[in-house]
């Protein structure tokens, strides 16, 4: 499944060429990863430390950080999330492969 | 509600087709500690737990379900290639006669999962001890899969869950310290 190009049945209107994206959708997959794992521990932390004035001001920016990250990818890879929380082009492209466990 | 995103939490590689492996991961998938366990655990504790823990455990719970598609994905990935003899030699020719290589919430030795893995006590305390041992538990288990492979890519993505658990177990004892100083200042009132 790894050598699969992304989005090869993805027709014009999409973003990218297919076969040169595949490296970087897994290199800015994984930055979003990172700032989300950050994200995701403060979240925790804060659930239980929700005085933490730094943690807050950290968590502050890094969400704002966190939104343009996810937008930027999402213009060049498709959607991340439905429901109104992501934009899509023509076709609807939240169909579009690959899901998580097929990269 | 809860909003799907189309990413998994942590990357999950695998250098090889490995069925053995996909046999014994699925204790994470369908077993007594398993994620599938964990997620709906947290969850289901939420209404009778105070105010103050409910966050925790509505993200930990939500969390456990990232994990449950990691693991999901690993056994996917280990098994995708895999022929019907491959699966037998595994041990998995039960699994594979009923399901061919589809998923199935059941534990390394095929038990289908069961609500009686899950306690809900009601009492806070008892409920939150019961959360640090599962957590616990899981990480040992995370251990004992690591120390089964020598495939390094998989044992990178096990290690993340290892450390995950470790992780909800703090803030789990971090929750029990907060109740029982609410507890106690209530007293003094």
């Amino acid at each position: 499944m790894d050598e699969q190009p992304l989005q090869e049945d993805r027709p014009t209107g999409s973003a990218q060429p297919a076969s040169a994206n595949f490296e970087t959708y897994r290199r800015e997959l994984e930055q979003l990863q990172k700032i989300d794992f950050v994200l995701y521990e403060l979240t925790l932390y804060l659930d239980t430390h929700p005085t933490d004035m730094q943690a807050i001001q950290q968590y502050n920016q890094l969400t704002q950080s966190r939104k343009s990250m996810a937008q930027a990818f999402e213009l060049k890879f498709g959607p991340l999330m439905a429901y109104g929380q992501s934009f899509t082009r023509y076709p609807w492209q939240w169909i579009q492969t690959p899901w998580p466990w097929q990269v | 509600m809860w909003v799907y995103e189309k990413k998994l939490q942590y990357p999950v590689k695998v250098s090889k087709c490995d069925t053995r492996m996909a046999k014994f991961l699925t204790e994470q998938y369908g077993g007594a500690d398993g994620e599938l366990s964990a997620a709906l655990r947290y969850l289901n504790q939420r209404y009778t737990i105070p105010d103050r823990v409910i966050g925790l455990l509505t993200d930990i719970g939500t969390e456990e379900f990232a994990h449950l598609e990691m693991i999901a994905t690993m056994v996917y990935k280990l098994t995708k290639d895999a022929n019907a003899h491959q699966m037998m030699t595994a041990g998995l020719g039960a699994h594979y006669a009923n399901h061919d290589k589809a998923l199935y919430y059941n534990n390394a030795e095929g038990v289908p999962w069961t609500a009686s893995y899950i306690q809900a006590k009601g009492d806070p305390l008892a409920d939150l001890y019961e959360d640090i041992a599962a957590e616990e538990k899981a990480r040992a288990t995370y251990q004992w899969l690591i120390d089964m492979t020598d495939d390094v890519d998989l044992q990178d993505s096990l290690k993340f869950l290892r450390e995950r658990e470790i992780i909800h177990a703090l803030r789990f004892r971090e929750a029990v310290e907060i109740i029982k100083a609410d507890r106690e200042q209530k007293k003094v009132y």
